[in-house]
């Protein structure tokens, strides 16, 4: 709704005689770009700068390291052979080969712009302690390895609850105070308690009580070979995390489209539309859900975003295999470079789709004109 | 005065808003109750206290009242003391300063399952020559089972179902099923049970006494957990941390931002910009990833939590909405007024800008309370809860690592999961209401 707001100081008063069209929306555009890179830039550097904590990341993992390399050590018997001297050299040659290895040597603040330079160019590097399940320690396949978890689980959930809450909210605003659009009201509230609380609740009913549906993760072990069975099996893990993210936004977002539409459909061209006896459907296509369109797309494109990230919590409790686990796991371990590299694309996705939104904007709404109070 | 008058008339309108403002009356009256009767360091030395503190309730205990809801009633637990006069104690002299020390408690026995374990803890005062103790249980159909005799130490435990002498007595058996069944049927016995503890003393002054540990299946109010915690200690002090929690971060967030938006509209300029590339920059960050980084690497408590909490939610989508307000207010009358008598800045922006927005953060600000108290339940979940505070996020933690939802101690989960969802749906159904009469454009729709 922000960038709506912002859509709407945007609206040409009157196109200027003077300068043509291609030179405003060419500096427009140069502006607009210069000022989203920064924004990632300084969003990007925070977070690098979080995640190492100033430094202090790096101590407990060099402690980290001492420990585990003298502990190998202890254990190995080719040691044994050695002069304590000897041995005490090993070890430490080895410890400085990890830190070498890990980058600790040099300052951090070099390595914090080391992590940003290779951030903004999409360089994700080798992460720390995390590997994916085929065994790289590439950010990269990390991710990869990931991502259709993630965009499974939150495409279904939050597309479904797009469009559903979408289409009941017109229908809904049609027939205000209705029945229904008192529940709607009612139950509203319910959308306070975040995804993974109505989880709990789920796992509680469908899985410990009834047995009908599994505790969590993607799919049995061993998986199914055959694909139907497969897919069946994926689908049955499937249905718990994805109602729990939908439930718990559901009445909520239909609430708001349909105060939003209710608000359009009291403007005064709807009410001159309802008096030239326009057919509903026609009042609805034409009168509502077009000027309210760049509201909607707005709307969908931050929900792609969403789909792309990932919810943390209701992952970890259902222990589903994506990204918002693999964030919250990678915090555990301390791992910077898988941290900045789900940032820096969270943060480029962001700014593109805040980048485009304004030339879509032009397209669908012909009030709006590209950098047109400039 | 009369304004408020009237709101509050209005606000009693509004069926939800009653509803709400009782829930949270009732969570406010429950965090004075709990502040009173359990004081901060009480309640912070019971929630950490391990075995030394809660020794004599049961492991993994439901509630006593689910016997209420069951057909098949699981034993309560229960402690009794000698110490304390609730089980009985008779010194009797003897000759050359030994004494007979005859102690023993009677209860009633009815119910349909076995308690988890029976125990005696002895505490015994003497100088060189060690204390006797002889133990027995009386059945209600008379039968007497000897249960074991020992030399008391300064602190003794006899645990009944691993006492080996007694399980060779009882042919292998499992004492819990032997105490309280009838050898024929093999049916659970109901009835007057009764533990006799004969002692005898050998030294002048030396002294025993007992308690009687009867670890039933249910216990107290609450439940119990891993730790053999009483739930309640949490339960109650969860209310006032959830509500100041709450309430901090909500007020903070949104008196911060009202700040910060009407001192950038008022000077314009470079200072509003900043203000709004800051509010871009913030949309960047990852803001829950953001808080578990903080939680693990810099702070668990949970106070911590909060400052980065209201840090991170003043420069979001409701500085624009402020500043959008303040902008027309900056144009109005009565401001032109305040400048043409040459009214300060400051005094301008806080004495003439900010309360105009009053009214309308209220409604704001009490909706806005759930979302920051699941917040810390929500962290909490994620291992990333205050160590030292009870929460009810901490105790939702607790119940999901020791896979409660697998082994059915649905209570533990189910008991602060309740009392969030009250404490949510009271702020929200309070805000609702608010922001109807607050935002009268919103009452027709």
């Amino acid at each position: 709704m922000a960038v709506a707001a912002q859509s709407a100081s945007e609206i040409s008063k009157k196109k200027s005689s003077s300068g043509s069209t291609l030179l405003r929306v060419g500096r427009y555009t140069a502006i607009r770009l210069l000022t989203l890179f920064v924004t990632v830039v300084i969003g990007v550097y925070l977070t690098i700068l979080i995640a190492n904590m100033g430094g202090y990341v790096d101590t407990i993992m060099k402690s980290q390291i001492t420990e585990r390399i003298t502990q190998a050590a202890a254990a190995n018997p080719t040691f044994r052979s050695m002069t304590p001297e000897q041995r005490q050299q090993t070890v430490q040659t080895q410890i400085a080969n990890e830190e070498n290895r890990m980058g600790l040597n040099t300052p951090v603040v070099i390595r914090n712009f080391t992590y940003l330079a290779n951030a903004l160019t999409l360089n994700l590097g080798r992460a720390i302690n995390m590997t994916s399940d085929s065994g790289s320690k590439e950010v990269r396949l990390i991710i990869l390895e990931r991502l259709p978890a993630t965009l499974l689980l939150m495409g279904t959930s939050e597309l479904s609850l797009f469009f559903i809450s979408l289409l009941l909210a017109l229908t809904l605003s049609r027939r205000y105070g209705s029945f229904w659009d008192k529940l709607v009201i009612l139950l509203s509230p319910t959308s306070t308690p975040p995804a993974w609380f109505y989880g709990i609740f789920l796992i509680l009913l469908f899985a410990a009580v009834f047995k009908l549906l599994p505790f969590g993760g993607m799919i049995d072990s061993p998986p199914p070979t055959n694909p139907v069975d497969f897919a069946l099996n994926v689908l049955k893990h499937l249905i718990l995390p994805a109602s729990a993210l939908f439930i718990s936004q559901f009445f909520l977002s239909i609430y708001n489209w349909r105060t939003f539409f209710l608000i359009y459909s009291s403007e005064d061209y709807v009410e001159m539309a309802k008096a030239k006896g326009l057919p509903p459907r026609d009042i609805e296509r034409r009168y509502i859900l077009r000027p309210t369109l760049p509201t909607i797309i707005t709307q969908f494109a931050l929900l792609l975003i969403t789909v792309w990230t990932g919810a943390i919590v209701t992952e970890t409790v259902f222990q589903w295999p994506g990204l918002g686990r693999t964030f919250y796991r990678a915090i555990g371990f301390f791992d910077t470079p898988v941290i900045v590299g789900l940032t820096i694309i969270y943060a480029y996705l962001l700014a593109i789709t805040v980048f485009l939104l304004d030339f879509v904007y032009a397209l669908v709404d012909p009030r709006v004109k590209v950098g047109g109070n400039q | 005065m009369n304004t408020l008058r009237n709101t509050f008339k209005e606000i009693l309108r509004y069926p939800s808003a009653i509803a709400g403002g009782a829930v949270i009356l009732l969570l406010i009256a429950v965090s004075i109750y709990a502040v009173i009767t359990i004081p901060y360091n009480d309640a912070i030395r019971l929630w950490r206290g391990g075995e030394d503190v809660w020794f004599d309730s049961p492991k993994f205990a439901p509630p006593s009242w689910i016997n209420l809801f069951l057909s098949k009633k699981e034993p309560v637990s229960f402690a009794v003391n000698t110490a304390n006069g609730t089980m009985s104690k008779t010194v009797t002299a003897g000759a050359q300063n030994t004494s007979t020390i005859n102690m023993s408690y009677s209860f009633d026995f009815q119910y349909d399952e076995y308690p988890q374990e029976v125990s005696i803890y002895f505490t015994s005062k003497y100088v060189k020559k060690q204390p006797f103790a002889s133990v027995q249980w009386v059945t209600p159909d008379g039968r007497k089972i000897r249960i074991d005799d020992i030399a008391l130490d300064p602190q003794r435990t006899l645990r009944f179902s691993q006492d080996q002498r007694l399980i060779q007595r009882l042919n292998g058996e499992d004492p819990m099923k032997a105490l309280f069944e009838d050898p024929k049927t093999h049916a659970i016995l109901k009835g007057k049970y009764q533990v006799q503890i004969l002692g005898v003393t050998f030294e002048q002054g030396s002294d025993i006494n007992a308690e009687f540990v009867l670890y039933g299946q249910v216990a107290g109010l609450a439940g119990t957990d891993q730790n053999r915690r009483d739930l309640m200690v949490a339960l109650l002090w969860g209310a006032p941390i959830a509500l100041a929690f709450g309430l901090l971060a909500s007020i903070g967030t949104l008196v911060l931002t009202m700040i910060i938006a009407a001192i950038g509209t008022w000077y314009g300029g470079w200072m509003d910009d900043l203000i709004q590339r800051i509010t871009e920059i913030n949309l960047v960050l990852p803001q829950l990833a953001i808080l578990i980084m903080v939680g693990t690497f810099y702070s668990h408590s949970i106070w911590a939590i909060l400052g980065v909490t209201i840090l991170l939610n003043i420069f979001t989508g409701g500085i624009k909405s402020y500043r959008a307000i303040f902008v027309q207010v900056k144009e109005s009358m009565y401001i032109e007024a305040a400048r043409a008598y040459g009214a300060s800045n400051k005094r301008i922006i806080f004495l003439y800008l900010i309360p105009r927005m009053i009214p309308l953060l209220i409604p704001g600000l009490v909706s806005s309370v759930p979302s920051f108290v699941f917040l810390e339940s929500t962290l909490a979940v994620l291992g990333l809860g205050d160590p030292v505070l009870p929460t009810w996020g901490k105790i939702i933690d607790d119940a999901f690592s020791n896979g409660a939802l697998y082994k059915g101690y649905y209570y533990w989960i189910l008991e602060p999961a309740a009392l969030l969802m009250i404490t949510g749906l009271g702020f929200s159904l309070l805000g609702f209401a608010l922001d109807r009469i607050f935002n009268p454009r919103l009452r027709d729709i």
